[in-house]
C-alpha cells in the first residue's frame, strides 16, 4: 500500500526521523496562514507540494517555492485540481487534490538513502548514494559501484558501525556523522515497526549546520502486514488508486488494471501472468491481471466476475482456471451466480481443469449461459482474442 | 526414484483441523500419504476423519508419530510462528502452504533456520508430490503419473500445466515441486536442481519461473557449468508493466531487474530450452528427448 509524503514524513517524525516542519493545507486562506507560521523568524522560502502517489513531482510543476505567504496562496491555486504528469503517473496524470506545504531548508548536499528487502540476502537492506535527487534505478543501472549497501540482520537491528561505514562511504564528516546515524536508526525502527516495504528519502540533505534531514519521503507498506496495522490502513487514499483495483480490494481480490480489452479471471498468479502474457501471444490486449487466489468461495468468485463485467473497456472474459486448492465446482457456480446478477454481454472462453473439473463443466453446461469453451490456455487465449476482433 | 518425498515420508499437518487443512489432509489420505498426524492446539486427543492422531503441540506428535515432514495450513498470522515450531522439532522437511504472511516475519524465519538442517519448501506453495508415493500439498492428484520428469516452479497452477502436460505425453514425474512466490522463501530453484541432478530416477526437468528476483538467473548460471541433463524452462510475466505487484509478492519488476526478457536470455544462454507458451511445455519437452 501506497500513502502520501506528507502522512510518511508524519509517521518518521513519530520515531525520531528529522523531517522539515510542514502542514497539509485545504484551501488558498489556510496556504497563506500555514506559510507566515512556516516563514516565522525571517525564512526566505516555503515550498508548495502536490499530494499525489507518484514520484518526479518536482520536474512535472507539482512543487514550487514561494517567497511570500501570498505567492503561497496564489500558487495553492494553481496547483489545486491540475492533472500532474510524471514519468510514473501515464499520460492523464494523476489530479491533485491535497497540498503540503514544507518550511525550506539550507541545502549543502543532496543523498539518497532508502530501505527495502534485498531478496538474494533474505535481509532488509539499506541503499546509500551520493547522487541524491535523481532516479536511483538509473544510478544503479549505469553505476552499481556508487550505491552503498548494507544488509540488517532482524535481531540485532541496525549496527552503529554499519550506520558509520554509510556516512563515511557518502563523504560525511563531523556533526554529519552522528546526525547520520541517529537518522537511519530512526529510520529502521520506522521501517520495521511499521511492516514497510520500503522507506525512500530521495533526496536526504544534509545542511549547511551538518543537520541530516528528509527532504522527500516515500513509505509503501507489506500488504500481508496490514492486518496487524489496523492505524496505517487508515491511511489508504482511494482518490489515488485504480477504481477497479480499489473494488477489487475490497473483496481481497489480486487485481491489476492494464489497458486492454480482455478481462481475465485466473487462479494463481503464475498462471495469471501466463495467460495475461497468451493474449498478447495471440494478439490481443488483456485487460487485467486478477488472480483470485487458491481459498475463494462462491462469493469471492461472484466478486471478481462483476468486477470485470462491470469494466466498460472489457470486450470479452476469458477465465482459465487450473483448480488445486480452488475447486472447478466453485468457480462456475461464482459465474452462474454472477451471470444472475449482472447482464453477460460480452462473449465468455472458459477453460477449466484440476480438482472437481467434472462438476464444474457440468454446472456450466446445465447453466445455459453462451460460454465458448477452450481445451488449454492456448486454444482459450485464441478464442478470447477472435471474440473481440471484429 | 524420486527427492525429497517418497512412500517412506511421514506427514504431520500443521492446521488439520481449519478448513483448507482438512479439505487437503483427505485429499492426501485419500491420494495415499502417510499421513501420521496433525496438530491443532487445544484439539489435541480427538481424531481427523477417526484416524489420524491430533495433538496440541509439534513436538508432541513428532515424538508419538515419528512424523519426519510437516504441512502447514495454518493462517498468516500465525505461519512463521508454526515455521519456528517445526524448526524446532528438528523435521527434515517443512512444507509451508500459506498465502499472505508478511514479509519481516519471513526475514525472521529465515535468520532463525541459519545452521538449521531444516529444509523448507515455500510458503505461498503448492507443495511437493511424487506420484503414486506421497502428495503434500494442494495439488490435484489425478493429473500425476509416476515417471522421470523433474517439475519444479514458483507459482501453483503452473506447475500443475507442466505436470498435466507431460502426463498428456505418457510420461510422469519423478517429483513436482512448488517453491513459492514469496520474497523470501525456503528452497530455490539451484537447491531443487542439485537435487535433480543427484536423482538417478530423474531424466529431465521443467523449470517454471516468473518476474521478479534473480533466482532463475542463478538458477541458469548453475545449470550452464554443472548441469547435464535437459532441462525445459518458461518465464511467466513477460507482459507483465514494471513496478506493478503480479499477485505474488515476488512477482514484481523493480529497479529495472526481474524482468522476463532477462531471465529468458539468461535461461537460453545456459542451454535450456524455452517453451514458447505455458501450454507447449509438454510438446518442447518431447522434441527435447526425441532429439
Amino acid at each position: 500500500m501506497k500513502i502520501h509524503e506528507y502522512q510518511a514524513k508524519e509517521i518518521l517524525r513519530g520515531f525520531g526521523v528529522a523531517v522539515p516542519k510542514g502542514k497539509l493545507v485545504a484551501s488558498a486562506e489556510e496556504a497563506v496562514a500555514a506559510a507566515r507560521e512556516l516563514m516565522a523568524g525571517g525564512k526566505p522560502i516555503v515550498v508548495v507540494k502536490a499530494q499525489i502517489h507518484a514520484g518526479g513531482r518536482g520536474k512535472g510543476g507539482g512543487v514550487k517555492l514561494a517567497r511570500s505567504p501570498e505567492e503561497a496562496g496564489e500558487i495553492f491555486k494553481k496547483m489545486i485540481g491540475m492533472q500532474l504528469v510524471t514519468h510514473q503517473t501515464g499520460p492523464a496524470g494523476q489530479k491533485v487534490r491535497k497540498i503540503y506545504l514544507e518550511e525550506g531548508c539550507d541545502i549543502a548536499r543532496e543523498l539518497y538513502l532508502g530501505i527495502t528487502l534485498d531478496r538474494g540476502t533474505g535481509r532488509n537492506t539499506f541503499m546509500a548514494s551520493a547522487e541524491g535527487g535523481v532516479e536511483i534505478e538509473e544510478v544503479a543501472a549505469k553505476h552499481p559501484e556508487k550505491i552503498l549497501r548494507e544488509g540488517v540482520d532482524p535481531v540485532v537491528g541496525l549496527s552503529g558501525f554499519q550506520s558509520r561505514d554509510l556516512a563515511f562511504g557518502l563523504g560525511l564528516s563531523g556533526a554529519a556523522v552522528a546526525s547520520f546515524g541517529k537518522f537511519a536508526a530512526a529510520m529502521y525502527q520506522a521501517y520495521d515497526a511499521t511492516d514497510a516495504s520500503i522507506v525512500e528519502i530521495n533526496p536526504l540533505v544534509v545542511t549547511r549546520q551538518g543537520e541530516v534531514i528528509a527532504l522527500d519521503a516515500k513509505i509503501n507498506f507489506d500488504d500481508n502486514a496490514l492486518f496487524r496495522h489496523k492505524d496505517l490502513s487508515a491511511l489508504r487514499d482511494a482518490d489515488e488508486e485504480d477504481p477497479r483495483e480499489a473494488q477489487a480490494k475490497e473483496h481481497d481480490l489480486s487485481y491489476v488494471g492494464l489497458e486492454g480489452n480482455i478481462g481475465c479471471m485466473v487462479n494463481g498468479a503464475g498462471l495469471a501472468m501466463s495467460t495475461m502474457d497468451m493474449i498478447k501471444l495471440a494478439g490481443g490486449q488483456p485487460a487485467n491481471f486478477l488472480d483470485v487466489g487458491g481459498g475463494a468461495d462462491e462469493a469471492k468468485v461472484t466478486a471478481a466476475f462483476k468486477l470485470l463485467l462491470a469494466d466498460p473497456q472489457v470486450k470479452a472474459v476469458l477465465v482459465n482456471i487450473f483448480g488445486g486448492i480452488m475447486k472447478c465446482d466453485v468457480i462456475a457456480a461464482g459465474i452462474i451466480a454472477a451471470a444472475k446478477q449482472v447482464k453477460l454481454d460480452v462473449p465468455l472462453v472458459v477453460r477449466l481443469e484440476g480438482t472437481n473439473v467434472k462438476e464444474g463443466k457440468a454446472l456450466l453446461a446445465s447453466s445455459g449461459l453462451p460460454i465458448i469453451n477452450a481445451d488449454d490456455l492456448g486454444d482459450a487465449a485464441r478464442k478470447a482474442v477472435a471474440a473481440v476482433t471484429p | 526414484m524420486s527427492i525429497l518425498v517418497n512412500r517412506d515420508t511421514r506427514v504431520v499437518c500443521q492446521g488439520i483441523t481449519g478448513s483448507a487443512g482438512s479439505f487437503h489432509s483427505r485429499q492426501m489420505l485419500a491420494y495415499g500419504t502417510s499421513l501420521v498426524a496433525g496438530v491443532t492446539p487445544g484439539k489435541g486427543g480427538t481424531r481427523f476423519e477417526d484416524k489420524v492422531p491430533v495433538f496440541d503441540t509439534l513436538s508432541q506428535a513428532v515424538r508419538e508419530t515419528r512424523a519426519n515432514a510437516s504441512v502447514i495450513f495454518v493462517p498468516p498470522p500465525f505461519a512463521a510462528d508454526a515455521i519456528l515450531e517445526a524448526v524446532a522439532a528438528e523435521l527434515p522437511l517443512v512444507i509451508c502452504i500459506t498465502e499472505g504472511i508478511p514479509i519481516n516475519d519471513m526475514v525472521r524465519v529465515k535468520r532463525a533456520m541459519t545452521g538449521s538442517a531444516t529444509r523448507l519448501i515455500g510458503p505461498n506453495c503448492p507443495g511437493i508430490i511424487t506420484p503414486g508415493e506421497c502428495k503434500i500439498g494442494i495439488m490435484p492428484g489425478h493429473i500425476h503419473k509416476p515417471g522421470r520428469i523433474g517439475i519444479v516452479s514458483r507459482s501453483g497452477p503452473l506447475t500443475y500445466e507442466a505436470v498435466h502436460q507431460v502426463t498428456q505425453l505418457g510420461l510422469g514425474q519423478s517429483t513436482a515441486i512448488g517453491i513459492g512466490g514469496d520474497p523470501v522463501h525456503g528452497l530455490n530453484f539451484v537447491d531443487c536442481m542439485k537435487l535433480f541432478a543427484a536423482d538417478p530416477g530423474t531424466d529431465a526437468v521443467i523449470l517454471i519461473g516468473e518476474i521478479g528476483g534473480g533466482e532463475e538467473e542463478d538458477a541458469a548460471a548453475w545449470i550452464a557449468t554443472n548441469y547435464r541433463k535437459p532441462v525445459v524452462g518458461f518465464i511467466a510475466g513477460a507482459t507483465a508493466p514494471p513496478g506493478k505487484r503480479m499477485g505474488h509478492a515476488g512477482a514484481i519488476i523493480s529497479g529495472g531487474k526481474g524482468s522476463a526478457a532477462d531471465k529468458f536470455g539468461a535461461l537460453r544462454k545456459a542451454g535450456v530450452h524455452i517453451a514458447s507458451g505455458p501450454h507447449e511445455l509438454g510438446t518442447t519437452l518431447r522434441s527435447v528427448l526425441k532429439a
